[in-house]
């Protein structure tokens, strides 16, 4: 069992957990993961680890509501327990003394992008950091990217903050300024992270993509999250799950990742007709959880 | 060899013990069981295994024990069945098998001790998986075991992986006196037995039941720790004080055949396939939350010809599969599976497509598997491994209609803990080199043993370097020499 330390939304639907996990917190490294389960029937998915702190043996991870199982842990606050929390998993972010770096955070990506940028600023790079989201609210971390940055742009598909458009708009600008970019990283959504390799493959920018594939056990055992790289077969759990942009199949990712959705659908409407049945949902809920039978 | 003459407890004579015929495996019917995940085999009674006890001719030198990989000692554990001191006949047992219970179940003793039995000269051999099952299940319904009396060496044994091989290590090590703390990646403890052989071979409850008795015994568990990277063998043993650590972490990452279309939804590997059905329970959906295909009315083929291939194809038939095809590239005398899987599957009405195998899997265009367009093949001449080599027949191409396809063709090593220990030799194939004889790796204090070192092998070949290991680690931690 994991204990919440600590929890509170950062936008609407993206929430923040400080969890217990001493042996997580001394070795995770930025653009690493962790895999939980929240109770005994649960699936294991995985999860971005924001931060960590050593001293304390806690680790922040940042999830978004949008199947069953995020919006169960979304449920849960400071003093409630998770199942299982295992990680760090996937290679670390290659950190490295690069010249310019610009970072492109889409949506809940910018958490996992986040500890990366840091580390990167911290290697002596120029940080240049996009962040992008669909509106005002759930653009997070901006004054967290802000301090790691030389400078932020930020974009909402809406145009409720700061500039209307995505975040390959800026990238676009930025390269049409002249800008020397030695290295892109991007991590948000397939298509953000599509877009973005597909305008930096014409400009011969070394780009790097964080993965997120079906998974389960995280050890490369299971092969589930095995993903087309220049043709070739690897795995996202172990091979990852940052790769070379410009080699990655997306199209397949996006086919792979699809292979669910119906049971995924009926999982999160099934959750939201049993939330919606009880007044005082969410402690019932929270009570069902921590009871471990939750249907 | 011949029968002892030592006083026997046997009241027959060798030429009347012969006359007994082999006592056979109560099991449930094929088409029921086809249906259902509740063990196949059902387990002798008590007077079935008295009389099957009644075969064994007491060699002098014991064949049986020789050939088996952890030396279990047959004649003596028979001879107390035959007596009817069944508890007896366990701890006799439990002197050199920590699991009993899981190797009466799935090891293929065609390979060890009973295809070394004297009696298969002329008859069928003495049933010892069957017996070994029998007096171990017997002992579970009993709740009473004899813990064994130890003092403490005050050494500490770090075990990395809870499958096989290192519950082997750990049950031996505790019996030693040493402290011992066993790590798992997964969230489940037992490896493989858990997450690999499923409930109608195996069922969960037996692993359950003897991790208690190890946990009585003093092994402690902790779960959700991936060594490499959760902690490295570095920190275990220079920051946790672990004086040895055995890692024990299994196969490792399953292998595709790079043919066109194995990334369509529909395509799994046989761990992930078997994995969501025996750790996730994914075919309880919606009860359980991990998701699965639905295979009800749908045609399924696993390709692969081992135990993994067929614990798979019987568990997709049990979960409503219209057609389950094996699709194996050589003949059944090539076929690695253990006979009574094989037996069991050709009962249970899996369709077995030998000299076949697929060369493209097939897309409806919008991402899903349809078919396998598969060859036939034909065997020419002795390859590496001693088989002979399938050759494709030219013209053969065929297309199966398929909606699950399986892939059971082995696995490769797992690179987490070779890469984040340094000094740890590996052999080309990325496996670690440990000495066949004391498990010792390249690194003083390090062991190695089971599929981490041997590649894709079997649970009673991973106890049994399971064994070497624990004698090994304990001379270790005795004389301090390496």
């Amino acid at each position: 069992m994991f204990k919440i330390i600590h929890a509170a939304y950062l936008a609407p639907g993206i929430r923040r957990f400080v969890i217990e996990a001493p042996r997580i917190a001394r070795k995770q490294k930025p653009g690493q993961f962790v895999i939980l389960r929240i109770y005994e029937e649960g699936e294991r998915i995985p999860v971005t680890i924001e931060n960590s702190d050593p001293e304390r043996g806690t680790i922040n991870i940042v999830v978004q509501a949008a199947g069953k199982t995020t919006h169960l842990l979304n449920l849960l606050g400071s003093g409630d327990s998770i199942l299982d929390v295992v990680g760090p998993l996937g290679k670390p972010s290659e950190i490295a003394k690069y010249g310019t770096v610009v970072v492109v955070g889409g949506g809940v990506g910018t958490a996992m992008a986040y500890p990366t940028a840091v580390a990167l600023k911290k290697a002596g790079n120029r940080v240049l950091s996009i962040v992008g989201a669909r509106n005002k609210g759930l653009v997070i971390l901006e004054p967290e990217m802000r301090a790691v940055s030389d400078a932020l742009m930020i974009t909402t598909d809406d145009g409720s903050y700061a500039d209307k458009g995505f975040v390959t708009d800026k990238l676009r600008q930025l390269i049409e300024n002249g800008t020397r970019i030695d290295l892109v990283i991007a991590v948000g959504p397939i298509v953000m992270m599509r877009a973005v390799a597909e305008l930096t493959r014409k400009e011969n920018i070394h780009t790097v993509v964080s993965l997120n594939p079906i998974m389960i056990d995280g050890t490369g055992m299971c092969g589930g999250c095995r993903v087309m790289i220049d043709g070739k077969s690897e795995f996202a759990c172990v091979d990852g799950p940052e790769f070379d942009a410009h080699k990655v199949d997306f199209a397949v990712l996006v086919q792979r990742n699809g292979i669910y959705r119906d049971a995924e659908q009926r999982a999160l409407a099934e959750f939201e007709r049993g939330k919606a049945q009880d007044d005082e949902h969410a402690c019932v809920a929270n009570a069902v959880v921590r009871q471990g039978d939750l249907r | 060899m011949s029968p002892t003459a030592h006083r026997s407890v046997n009241p027959l004579s060798p030429k009347e013990r012969i006359k007994v015929p082999r006592q056979l495996m109560p099991e449930q019917p094929a088409d029921e069981r086809a249906q259902n995940f509740t063990e196949v085999n059902l387990g002798y009674s008590a007077e079935l295994a008295q009389q099957e006890a009644l075969r064994c001719l007491e060699c002098a030198k014991p064949t049986c024990t020789d050939n088996c990989p952890v030396g279990v000692k047959v004649k003596e554990f028979v001879e107390k069945i035959v007596i009817g001191d069944f508890l007896g006949a366990a701890a006799k047992i439990r002197e050199d098998n920590v699991l009993p219970a899981v190797t009466g179940r799935v090891c293929p003793q065609e390979d060890h001790c009973e295809g070394k039995c004297l009696l298969s000269k002329k008859v069928k051999p003495l049933g010892i998986g069957y017996l070994e099952r029998f007096v171990a299940d017997y002992e579970q319904r009993m709740g009473t075991h004899i813990l064994p009396d130890v003092k403490s060496t005050g050494k500490k044994v770090a075990v990395v992986g809870s499958g096989p091989s290192g519950l082997t290590v750990a049950g031996d090590l505790i019996q030693k006196g040493h402290k011992v703390h066993v790590f798992e990646a997964l969230h489940e403890l037992g490896g493989v037995l858990v997450y690999g052989i499923p409930e109608f071979r195996l069922p969960k409850q037996i692993i359950r039941q003897q991790i208690d008795y190890m946990r009585e015994m003093g092994v402690e568990f902790e779960t959700d720790v991936v060594v490499g990277r959760t902690v490295t063998i570095d920190e275990l043993t220079e920051e946790e004080g672990y004086d040895a650590v055995y890692v024990g972490t299994g196969a490792g990452l399953p292998q595709f055949m790079n043919i066109q279309g194995e990334h369509l939804n529909g395509v799994y590997s046989a761990n992930e396939f078997l994995t969501r059905i025996n750790l996730m329970k994914a075919y309880k959906f919606p009860m359980y939350d991990e998701p699965m295909i639905d295979l009800h009315g749908k045609d399924v083929a696993v390709i692969g010809g081992g135990n993994t291939a067929l614990d798979a194809i019987r568990s997709a038939l049990r979960l409503g599969a219209r057609k389950a095809y094996v699709i194996y590239r050589r003949s059944d005398a090539e076929m690695p599976a253990r006979a009574e899987e094989v037996h069991h599957a050709r009962q249970e009405g899996i369709d077995f497509q030998m000299l076949t195998a697929p060369v493209e899997f097939l897309s409806d265009g919008k991402g899903w598997l349809t078919a396998a367009r598969c060859v036939r093949m034909e065997l020419g001449e002795p390859d590496a491994s001693g088989r002979r080599r399938p050759m494709q027949k030219q013209g053969s191409e065929f297309d199966l209609p398929l909606s699950v396809a399986i892939i059971a063709i082995g696995t490769s090593a797992n690179p987490i803990i070779q890469s984040t220990t340094p000094g740890l030799g590996t052999n080309k194939r990325g496996y670690i080199q440990a000495n066949e004889e004391t498990q010792r790796t390249t690194r003083k204090g390090v062991f190695a043993g089971g599929d981490i070192v041997t590649g894709s092998a079997t649970v009673i070949l991973a106890m049994g370097a399971g064994r070497r290991a624990a004698r090994s680690i304990n001379e270790y931690l005795t004389t301090g020499d390496w």
